[in-house]
């Protein structure tokens, strides 16, 4: 690596056009609405500059508070539904024969390639009243009946009713699931790749069962890889805003969808940029968090 | 994908049946638990996406059982005006955000590749920011931009926001391809007799290239495909594709979004793996 001041010239050239763009296009707007969020919002909802903790205040307020709470809840839990897929998808494909690996690995990130959009949506044609789901439900429903038919019991199944399951938190949590899952799974698969198959030899051959194995050697020596997945697909559930949108009820509004609502039909900007730098302390938290695991974790695979 | 996992797992123990005990027992994906497991995780990742894209053939406007064949919906897609000028409207800012990000990421992947300078980890994060803060926060900060400086929302807005989410997905890539540069060459080049421009656009260059265009064909899909960032920035009269699938799929599920959909599909992974392609082909000759 040189020394910048040996070609200044050169590297002013190279550095400049896109540390230019980037303070102008996405620094000095984050610069704005973070002034925003100590203004106040003016009665035909402009918004006006102010020195006040008001909007923050705001934020920890009971509706606020209720919608950021409940929006932690559902990273947490699709989050935890991720893992527990996750997990055998990654050591399915890690433990695969090698010739295998790298087609097993593509299936698992093909889908991941196609629009976030358009994999939402795809999810609205399964859940919704006369989807695929509820389709499949009434074909098994009807087989039933015609299964107690004929042991003589008719009509004990009763009439069909499609289940509401579209628009609701279980919608959302699915959708997220669905969405975020290729996150969670390739670090864990980069780990689990890397691990060293003889320890677990070694515990099989002094008796250890599968299981024991498992949750004693697999689970510990991947941790790296299970917290870098496990806080990457929580920060990408938490700020969420497409899926909440499109597969959410009116009671499944998360802070993403909050923000996007103060920023258009209530018009209190203001609030709608303290809302966000809400959000990006939390992210910012969860990364940190993931480093400060990452380099630990590093240090005890070196001495290890 | 059943049948491949079959296979897959069929393919690997030579060992003949009466030697079952002494399988391997780490070799877990000859196993039939975890077999099922994996066709049950492929299935819940395939399944929506297939059906989706099965049904934009369906001649049915139910869209629910299958009634035959037709590219009727296709047909129908393609003469909506509104869904044609917003693909238009996608494929003016996919190439102008292309072309301007992958020029300056790749000059900023190069420039963070070969110098030191005070403040490097500082600024190597903050040109990260853009890739781990929520889009939401980015769109939402964007359209304040936009207000406060009394510029109008349209093609103009949007292009400029993709441009600065791509710079830095480009400058990653191309800063990971030149990780493996060996800068002899570089020596040997001036040594002969070569000036810098001459060793740059001789050696250095060719070198960068499958990363570079790995970068703009990163750059154009991740144009192409956004959604949070383009709705907090477009205008009325600058509807992109996705926002304009948005609209429809808002008020229904019909065949003809599906067919909008898939087409859209069709172009991300041709991209997609053409890029791909070029990364491990360029990876593979660099290994030999």
């Amino acid at each position: 690596m040189e020394d910048w001041r040996k070609s200044k010239a050169a590297f002013a050239i190279f550095m400049a056009p896109a540390t230019f763009w980037l303070l102008l296009f996405f620094t000095v707007p984050l610069a704005i609405i973070w002034v925003y969020s100590f203004g106040e919002r003016g009665p035909q909802g402009q918004t006006e500059l102010a020195v006040s903790l008001e909007n923050y205040a705001r934020a920890v307020e009971w509706i606020p508070l209720k919608i950021l709470w409940k929006s932690l809840w559902i990273a947490t839990i699709s989050t935890v539904i991720c893992l527990l897929l996750g997990f055998p998808l990654a050591m399915g494909v890690a433990f695969a024969p090698k010739r295998w690996k790298n087609p097993l690995l593509l299936i698992v990130i093909l889908p991941f390639w196609t629009n976030l959009l358009i994999r939402t949506y795809a999810w609205i044609a399964i859940l919704r009243i006369s989807g695929f789901l509820n389709f499949g439900l009434e074909w098994a429903h009807g087989l039933l009946d015609a299964g107690f038919g004929v042991i003589g019991m008719p009509g004990l199944m009763g009439e069909f009713q499609p289940l509401e399951l579209l628009y609701n938190n279980s919608a959302v949590i699915v959708g997220l699931v669905y969405v975020n899952l290729p996150f969670l799974v390739l670090p864990l698969y980069a780990t689990l790749e890397k691990l060293d198959k003889s320890y677990l030899e070694a515990s099989l051959d002094l008796g250890a069962g599968q299981w024991r194995t498992f949750f004693s050697v697999t689970v510990p020596l991947t941790m790296p890889g299970i917290a870098s997945g496990v806080l990457l697909a929580f920060i990408l559930s938490l700020g969420t805003f497409l899926t909440p949108d499109l597969l959410g009820g009116t009671d499944s509004m998360m802070i993403g969808n909050l923000i996007a609502q103060e920023f258009g039909p209530s018009r209190d900007w203001p609030f709608g940029s303290a809302l966000s730098f809400v959000l990006m302390y939390v992210t910012f938290f969860v990364l940190w968090l993931r480093a400060t695991v990452a380099s630990r974790s590093s240090g005890v695979g070196e001495a290890g | 994908m059943n049948a491949k996992l079959e296979t897959a797992a069929t393919a690997a123990p030579t060992a003949p049946i009466k030697r079952r005990e002494r399988r391997n027992p780490l070799d877990y994906s000859s196993m039939r638990w975890m077999q099922i497991v994996l066709a049950g995780n492929f299935m819940f990742l395939y399944f929506p996406i297939l059906a989706l894209v099965a049904f934009s053939f369906n001649d049915s406007k139910r869209n629910i059982t299958w009634q035959g064949f037709t590219l009727k919906y296709y047909e129908k897609a393609w003469n909506n005006i509104a869904l044609h000028d917003a693909f238009m409207n996608t494929m003016t800012i996919a190439t102008i955000s292309t072309l301007v990000s992958t020029t300056f990421g790749t000059m900023l992947g190069l420039a963070i590749y070969r110098y030191k300078f005070p403040g490097k980890a500082l600024y190597d994060g903050w040109i990260h920011l853009p890739i781990v803060i929520p889009e939401i926060c980015m769109g939402v900060s964007m359209l304040a931009f936009f207000a406060a400086m009394n510029i109008p929302l349209g093609i103009f807005t949007i292009t400029v926001s993709h441009i600065a989410f791509s710079i830095p997905f480009v400058a990653v890539v191309v800063r990971a391809r030149m990780s493996g540069f060996d800068p002899s060459f570089e020596e040997a080049s001036t040594d002969l007799g070569a000036n810098q421009w001459q060793t740059f656009w001789n050696v250095t260059f060719p070198y960068m290239m499958p990363g570079v265009v790995a970068g703009a064909l990163l750059a154009f899909t991740l144009s192409l495909d956004d959604f949070v960032i383009t709705f907090f920035t477009s205008g009325p009269g600058s509807t992109t594709f996705p926002i304009k699938i948005y609209s429809m799929v808002r008020f229904s599920v019909t065949p003809e979004v599906n067919a909008a959909s898939t087409a859209l599909i069709v172009i991300t992974l041709t991209l997609t793996i053409t890029a791909m392609t070029i990364q491990s082909r360029s990876a593979r000759r660099q290994g030999k």
